[in-house]
C-alpha cells in the first residue's frame, strides 16, 4: 500500500538527482575529482549509481509496485476479471473479516505456526545445544547435508513425498501397525481432525533442518568461556541452556521465527499438492483461498483484498520481531 | 569444555534420530517407486524384483526431458539477468551510496516482506496484458522484480564492507567508475556472486505458484510446477508418481551434493540477511 503511493514520488527523486549531478560533471572534470580525494562522492559518480540503480527500479517498480497498486485497486472493485467492473467500497475487506470460510483459513494458518515455526525452532535448539560438543566428525558432518536436503527438494515435491507417507497403506500407518497401534492408522490427510497437524508436520520435516544448523553456527559464535564459567558454577544442562545458549542464539532466534512465519502464513505449495485445502476446510489457507477465489470463482475483487490482508497480517506478526531483536541487540 | 559422557550419547541418538526422520519421506518414495506399476504399494519394502523400469517409463510419459528444457530456460531467464541487475545497483548502494540511496534501500528492503500469494492476483491480469501469458516470460519478468530486493541488499552488504581506499587509488590511476568496477570490484565480488547464483537458481527451479498460475501448459513450467501435472497423470499409479517426482528433484540435490559446502553457506547467509 504505503509502496504504491512511493512510486511516482521515488521516480520524480531520481530524475531530480540525474540533472543536478549532470549540472556537476561539466563543472568538474575528472582531474578535479581525483584531487578532491577526500571530497565524500564525487558528482559525476552520483550521476552514474543513479543509472546503475535504474534497471533494479524498473524491475521492481514494473514488477512488483505495479502490481501492489493493481491489487489494492482491484480490492475496491466488484470484478469477475472479463466484464465491467463496478466500484465496491470496502466490501470486498468487510467479506474477508466476516466470511467465516475466509476466517477460517487466516485462524489455519495462524495455527501452522506451530508446526512450522515452534516445533522446528524448539527442536532445533534442543538438537543445536546437545551436539554443541560433537560437531567434530562423519555423524555430524553428514548431519549437515541431510538436514538441508528438506530445503533443496521443491516444497510441492514435499508435499506429494508426504502425501504418499500419509496414504491409508502408506509408511506413517506402516510404522503404527508394527509398534502395535495398528488401532489409530487411518488416511491422515483425508481425516478432518488430524489433516491439518498432518501438513504443519510437513512444515516442521521442511524447516527444523535448517533451523538446527543456523542454531548450530550461532552456538559456534559463542564465547566458550561463558559455558566453562556456569559448568564451574556447578549448573547442569537445564541451567547452562537458559543462561547461556539461549540468550547467546537472541539473534538467530528472531531471525529464523521471522523466516518461518512467513512460510507458515504463506503456505501453498505444500498444501496444494497434499490436500488443496480439504477435507472439507480443514487444511484451507489464505494462499488456497486467494487462488480459488481469484482462478476458480473469478471474483477477482475479494481475492486481491484477501491478498492486500495477507500482506498487512505478515507485517503485523514480522515487524515486531523485527524490533525485539533489535531492542535486544 | 566438559561434557558429560551422557550428553553425548543423547545428542548422538536424537541427532541420528533426526537425520532418519530427514530421509524417511525420500526413502519412502524410492521404495514405492520400485514397486510394481500397477500395484498399490505399502509403507517402505525393499521390492524383491525392483522395477527400475518405472524410471523410464515416468521419464517418457512426463514428457521429463521437455521439463527440463523449460525449466533451464527459465533459469537462465532469471538467474544471470537478476546477477547483473543486483550488481550494479548493489554496488550503487553500497559503494557510490548517492543522495537520496538510503530510501531507495528502505524501498527495497520493504519488499522482502511481500508474500508472492499477494500479488499472484494482479501479476495474472499483468501478464495478461503484457501478452506474456502462458509463456515463459510470464514468470521469468516477475521473478526478476521478486527476487531484487533481496539480490540488491545481498550485493550491497558485499560491496559495503570493500575498503574505500581500493576505490579511491583506482580513481587516482584515472580508472572510471565502470572501469574500476569491472576491473576491481567484480572479481573481489565473486564469492558474493556465486553464493547469490545459488540461491536464485534454487528459487526459481522450485518455484511452484507463478508457473502454476501464469504458465497453463504444465510442460512449460519450472519442474517444480509440473509436479501437479504428474499428479493428474500418474494419480492411478502411485509408484509411477513417485518415480517421476524423484526425477524431477534429482537434478537440484545432485547440484546440491556437488556445491553442498557453498549451498549450506549461502542459505544460512541467506537466512540472516533475509
Amino acid at each position: 500500500m504505503q509502496k504504491a503511493a512511493t512510486g511516482p514520488v521515488r521516480r520524480r527523486s531520481v530524475g531530480r538527482d540525474e540533472t543536478t549531478a549532470a549540472g556537476s560533471t561539466s563543472a568538474g572534470p575528472v582531474a578535479a575529482a581525483a584531487k578532491q580525494g577526500k571530497r565524500k562522492r564525487p558528482g559525476r559518480a552520483g550521476y552514474v549509481a543513479w543509472l546503475m540503480l535504474l534497471p533494479a527500479l524498473a524491475v521492481y517498480v514494473g514488477f512488483v509496485v505495479v502490481p501492489l497498486g493493481m491489487g489494492l485497486q482491484y480490492s475496491f472493485y466488484d470484478w469477475n476479471g472479463v466484464g465491467v467492473a463496478t466500484f465496491a467500497g470496502l466490501e470486498n475487506y468487510l467479506q474477508v473479516v466476516t466470511d467465516p470460510e475466509l476466517l477460517g483459513s487466516i485462524l489455519n494458518a495462524l495455527t501452522l505456526i506451530i508446526y512450522f515455526t515452534l516445533i522446528p525452532i524448539g527442536v532445533g535448539l534442543i538438537l543445536a545445544s546437545l551436539i554443541r560438543s560433537m560437531r567434530q566428525g562423519l555423524l555430524s558432518s553428514a548431519a549437515q547435508t541431510i538436514l538441508f536436503l528438506p530445503q533443496i527438494v521443491p516444497l510441492a515435491a514435499a508435499g506429494i513425498a508426504w502425501s504418499w507417507m500419509y496414504a491409508q497403506t502408506g509408511t506413517v500407518n506402516q510404522f503404527l501397525s508394527a509398534v502395535g497401534l495398528g488401532g489409530i492408522t487411518r488416511s491422515w490427510l483425508a481425516d478432518y481432525g488430524t489433516a491439518l497437524p498432518a501438513v504443519g508436520l510437513i512444515g516442521s520435516w521442511v524447516l527444523t533442518g535448517l533451523c538446527t544448523v543456523l542454531l548450530l553456527t550461532g552456538i559456534g559464535k559463542i564465547d566458550s568461556s561463558l559455558y566453562e564459567a556456569v559448568r564451574l558454577d556447578g549448573a547442569g544442562w537445564w541451567r547452562e541452556f537458559f543462561t547461556v545458549t539461549l540468550p547467546g542464539l537472541r539473534q538467530e532466534i528472531a531471525v529464523l521465527a521471522t523466516l518461518t512465519i512467513i512460510a507458515a502464513l504463506s503456505s501453498f505449495d505444500i498444501i496444494y499438492t497434499s490436500t488443496q485445502g480439504g477435507p472439507g476446510r480443514t487444511t484451507l489457507v489464505p494462499g488456497i483461498s486467494i487462488f480459488r477465489i481469484g482462478f476458480t470463482q473469478s471474483d477477482v475483487g475479494l481475492a486481491s483484498a484477501f491478498g492486500i490482508v495477507l500482506m498487512v497480517l505478515v507485517l503485523l506478526v514480522v515487524l515486531p520481531i523485527q524490533r525485539l531483536s533489535k531492542v535486544n541487540d | 569444555m566438559r561434557t558429560s559422557r551422557s550428553e553425548l550419547i543423547l545428542g548422538r541418538l536424537l541427532l541420528a534420530a533426526a537425520l532418519i526422520l530427514t530421509l524417511l519421506p525420500l526413502i519412502s518414495m524410492l521404495s514405492a517407486a520400485l514397486q510394481p506399476a500397477d500395484r498399490n504399494p505399502t509403507g517402505i519394502v525393499w521390492p524383491t524384483d525392483p522395477q527400475w523400469g518405472n524410471f523410464v517409463t515416468a521419464f517418457e510419459v512426463g514428457n521429463v526431458w521437455r521439463l527440463m528444457t523449460s525449466s533451464a530456460f527459465i533459469v537462465l531467464g532469471v538467474v544471470p539477468a537478476s546477477m547483473l541487475i543486483a550488481t550494479l545497483a548493489g554496488y550503487a548502494l553500497g559503494a557510490l551510496a548517492p543522495k537520496g540511496g538510503r530510501a531507495v534501500l528502505i524501498f527495497f528492503v520493504a519488499g522482502l516482506t511481500i508474500p508472492f500469494e499477494a500479488l499472484i492476483i494482479p501479476l495474472y491480469y499483468q501478464s495478461q496484458s503484457l501478452g506474456t501469458l502462458n509463456t515463459p516470460w510470464a514468470v521469468i519478468f516477475p521473478l526478476l522484480g521478486l527476487f531484487m530486493p533481496f539480490s540488491v541488499f545481498w550485493m550491497r552488504a558485499h560491496f559495503i564492507n570493500v575498503p574505500r581506499e581500493l576505490s579511491e587509488a583506482a580513481r587516482v590511476d584515472g580508472a572510471s567508475v565502470l572501469q574500476e568496477f569491472r576491473q576491481i570490484q567484480l572479481p573481489l565480488a565473486l564469492p558474493a556472486l556465486s553464493a547469490l547464483a545459488i540461491l536464485l537458481f534454487l528459487w526459481t527451479w522450485n518455484q511452484f505458484l507463478l508457473p502454476v498460475v501464469l504458465i497453463a501448459d504444465p510442460l512449460d513450467r519450472t519442474v517444480a510446477g509440473a509436479l501437479t501435472f504428474f499428479q493428474g497423470q500418474y494419480s492411478l499409479s502411485i509408484p509411477l508418481l513417485n518415480a517421476g517426482a524423484l526425477l524431477i528433484i534429482t537434478p537440484a540435490i545432485v547440484v546440491f551434493l556437488i556445491f553442498q559446502r557453498q549451498f549450506v553457506r549461502a542459505l544460512l547467509q541467506g537466512a540472516v540477511k533475509g
